[in-house]
């Protein structure tokens, strides 16, 4: 009985992960003839996000619009085209979205450019701050000789009532 | 019989929603008790404190166990059960699906955050005054995440009527890898919870004196040591997971999510080295200070980005709004006072000891600031497009290839300097000595680089470089334990006593440094040299990636427990068809809730793995029925895995030292 409904899904095309289990199934993938080309397109896939699913390559991706997009890659590939030109039409379609390398531009610097100036910056104040001479720091005075007694014997004193002999 | 049977389990199912409340109460009651004693310095209020703090822990481990206890009998009367679980999984998955939710999930943060608050609370070597403080932090939070729990995700909300049958786990989650995987990262996540409250507790103690930062150091090391062990751990069975279960051949992919733990862990290990320079040499107290801080206000980040529904992936659970805003609020509150507290105290805070620019406090500086800028561009890239959205409406994607650009070549830096660090001298280092004593690394390193430049694609320059990098970084470390037991440059036996006498933290930094190494092997040799094909296929046709063919031999329906599945047999031998070994791959479907898992076809061969994985059944050319199969070839995958262990096995030593066990440090620093 199981068995005859997981033929009858499987014979549906329903088996596939959620995201896509309402949709036919998405067009099996043609690799281009050529090696090089088709190297050149899976290199491509892993950059690109399949734009209906959660943060995954159209190389990984089982969504019907990714093996579309697969597909579009590879014809503009074997089109000759290169690969900026490629990632320039997916942008112009889908927008910046599409591709897991964010763009380089006035509202991305900070993104780009900000941990490296973040360790720059650190990085001089530190070297600025070490030319200062610095001196030894003042030896405790009698009152704070008196505090660290304090605090150091504390832990004997007020001890965690819980505490048993066995403890120590 | 049954009826009876009924009531029981009703009274079990209340009493956990009881115990639930009762802990909240508890931690309030910690809280206020810690207070009021540590203004009257009162030990007798501190004291209750502490046993309100051990019962508060307890509370939470009744309302867990009878949440395990409504899994593991399907008690659908229970909603949360009735939508997590199912009666044909298997126990060990019912008894996760314990934690595989929202709610049964925040049960298991309030557990490990409460037990830890306990642990505090027993804790018997810490001065009063700062003990109470971090008592009384510690209740703090509980009160704020109990109240959470208790009042917008009750685990214990009942349906009526009940249904028959549950909606079952998610199958992607029904793995043994991913049932452990949860507990091992909240004890990570949630450890750091007492380095933030021994953090608020200094700050608010304020100590003006440099006698109490190492002692301090110290005191804090363990808690930041086990909680970065666990969550190294954590993170490396979660990628683990999403390596054979999810079928796509990776095993992190700078998903939201995972930048979510990844991001403590990166604090935690700033924090373990510059707590090292706190406690030896006084100096850093504030940056120490404030990492203690970053490290529990990034889980708290990771909490709030993973329930409130910003993000949506694999691990966010089902979220509502309200969740969210309750979540940032507690964020807020907490990483607002916190950092508010260490404006206001941090410049009161005098430096320790002086160091030259050259020394062992110079070299973990400088991890520090690598780690710090690292941990920015894991913080950046997560935000940044949330940020963007919410400023302008533009939406980008921050994915692997700006990581590979920003957070790699910062790390490679670091890992550079890293062999260095621990030849060098506390205040002033010897850096042409030190290089001296990594001639045999720096020879040995290229050389490698040189053979993996060949062995492999020789085109791949940069994989090449970075096997070098991880050659560099073993050998780097085993050069500091060799330098320090004289080996070679005395007799054998003498090299033996002196490795018996070396403290098992110095053995643990050596670990831990040559784990990352292996680690940085893998990943770049994974990466850079993996091979990939794809094709339909019928019965006894065969896909070839890198040296290895596999052939499908057979697939076969079978029936699991909860799931029917295709099951491909296939045959992985060398191109040359030597060295055959039979494996199989499924593709499984699980009626209950309608989804399909693959289960992929793993060949360990030495370090390497051959990944198979069975898809769709199609047609071929001919007309006869095809799979689509595709074949990985991952080099050296295992050592991905193998190097966190080796880390945490590290970290676990570093704990286990004599000079870290409470009590014994606190001796020292009296005497």
């Amino acid at each position: 009985m199981r068995r005859a409904l997981l033929i009858a899904v499987a014979a549906l095309g329903l088996i596939g992960p959620p995201v896509v289990a309402q949709e036919p199934p998405p067009a099996p993938d043609r690799p281009l003839p050529d090696g090089a080309q088709e190297a050149r397109a899976q290199a491509l896939f892993d950059g690109i996000r399949c734009v209906v699913c959660q943060h995954e390559a159209i190389a990984d991706s089982p969504a019907v619009i990714a093996a579309d997009m697969r597909q579009l890659v590879r014809e503009q590939v074997a089109a000759g085209r290169s690969d900026a030109e490629i990632e320039q039409d997916l942008v112009r379609r889908y927008g910046d979205f599409v591709l897991f390398q964010p763009p380089v531009r006035s509202g991305t610097w900070l993104l780009w450019f900000g941990p490296v100036a973040l360790l720059t910056g650190i990085l001089a104040l530190l070297l600025f701050r070490s030319r200062r001479p610095r001196t030894e720091i003042e030896p405790l005075t009698a009152v704070e000789e008196a505090r660290l007694a304090d605090i150091i014997s504390e832990a004997h004193l007020r001890r965690d009532p819980d505490a048993k002999p066995s403890d120590d | 019989m049954a009826p009876r049977r009924f009531r029981d389990r009703a009274v079990i199912v209340e009493t956990g929603a009881f115990a639930l409340i009762l802990a909240l109460g508890l931690a309030a009651l910690q809280t206020a008790l810690a207070v009021a004693g540590r203004l009257r310095r009162s030990p007798v209020l501190a004291g209750a404190a502490a046993g309100a703090a051990i019962g508060s822990a307890l509370a939470v481990a009744v309302a867990f166990a009878a949440l395990i206890h409504a899994f593991s009998v399907s008690d659908f009367s229970v909603a949360n059960v009735a939508a997590n679980s199912h009666t044909d999984k298997p126990m060990l998955y019912k008894v996760a699906g314990a934690w595989g939710s929202h709610e049964g999930s925040l049960v298991l943060w309030c557990l490990v955050l409460t037990g830890f608050g306990a642990l505090l609370a027993r804790a018997r070597n810490l001065p009063f005054g700062l003990k109470t403080s971090a008592v009384a932090t510690q209740g703090l939070l509980g009160v704020l995440f109990l109240a959470f729990a208790v009042l917008t995700s009750n685990p214990f909300a009942r349906l009526d009527p009940a249904p028959f049958q549950g909606a079952s786990l998610n199958p992607l989650l029904q793995d043994p890898a991913l049932a452990f995987h949860p507990p091992l990262l909240y004890a990570g996540y949630v450890g750091f919870s007492v380095c933030f409250s021994l953090a608020v507790a200094a700050l608010v103690e304020g100590r003006a004196n440099a006698a109490f930062w190492p002692a301090w150091g110290r005191w804090v090391r363990p808690w930041a040591l086990a909680s970065w062990a666990f969550l190294t751990v954590g993170i490396t069975l979660g990628a683990f997971w999403a390596y054979y279960e999810l079928g796509w051949g990776g095993w992190w992919f700078w998903d939201p999510v995972e930048n979510a733990s990844f991001m403590p862990w990166l604090a935690g290990a700033a924090l373990l080295h510059s707590a090292v320079v706190t406690e030896r040499r006084g100096a850093l107290a504030g940056w120490t200070t404030f990492l203690a801080l970053a490290a529990f206000t990034f889980s708290m980040l990771g909490a709030f980005l993973v329930r409130s529904g910003v993000l949506t992936s694999v691990h966010a659970f089902a979220v509502d709004p309200e969740r969210g805003m309750m979540l940032l609020a507690i964020l807020s509150l907490t990483g607002g006072l916190a950092f508010g507290l260490f404006a206001w105290r941090a410049p009161q805070l005098k430096g320790g000891g002086i160091f030259a620019p050259v020394s062992r406090e110079g070299a973990l500086v400088l991890n520090n600031l690598f780690l710090t800028a690292a941990c920015a561009t894991v913080l950046l890239g997560t935000l940044y497009p949330l940020i963007l959205e919410a400023a302008n409406g533009s939406t980008i994607s921050v994915g692997p290839p700006y990581f590979a650009l920003t957070f790699v070549p910062l790390m490679a830096v670091a890992l550079l300097i890293l062999p260095a660090g621990p030849l060098l001298a506390w205040k002033r280092g010897d850096l042409p000595g030190v290089l001296q004593r990594l001639a045999v690394a720096a020879g040995l390193a290229p050389l490698l680089a040189l053979a993996g430049w060949l062995m492999f694609e020789p085109r791949k320059a940069l994989s090449a470089a970075g096997i070098g990098l991880g050659a560099w970084l073993i050998v780097g470390a085993l050069a500091e334990t060799a330098e320090r037991v004289r080996l070679f440059r005395s007799p054998l036996a003498e090299s033996l006593r002196r490795a018996k006498g070396l403290p098992l933290g110095a053995w643990g930094t050596t670990l831990a440094h040559a784990g990352l190494g292996v680690f940085v092997l893998g990943a770049v040799v994974e990466t850079g040299y993996r091979a990939e094909a794809a094709r339909p296929v019928a019965i006894g046709e065969v896909v070839e990636a890198g040296p290895w063919a596999v052939r499908l031999d057979d697939v076969r329906v079978v029936e699991g427990p909860n799931y029917l599945a295709e099951r491909g047999l296939l045959t992985v031998t060398l191109r040359s068809g030597a060295a055959p070994r039979q494996i199989t791959a499924e593709r499984r479907f699980f009626p209950a809730g309608g989804q399909t898992t693959t289960e992929v076809g793993l060949d360990f061969r030495g370090l390497d793995d051959v990944y198979v994985v069975l898809g769709e059944r199609g047609q071929s050319a001919t007309g006869a029925p095809a799979w689509n199969v595709r074949v990985w070839w991952n080099p050296w995958a295992r050592l991905i895995f193998l190097g966190p262990a080796i880390m945490a096995l590290g970290g676990v030593l570093s704990l286990m030292d004599r000079r870290l066990r409470l009590g014994v440090g606190q001796r020292k620093v009296a005497a």
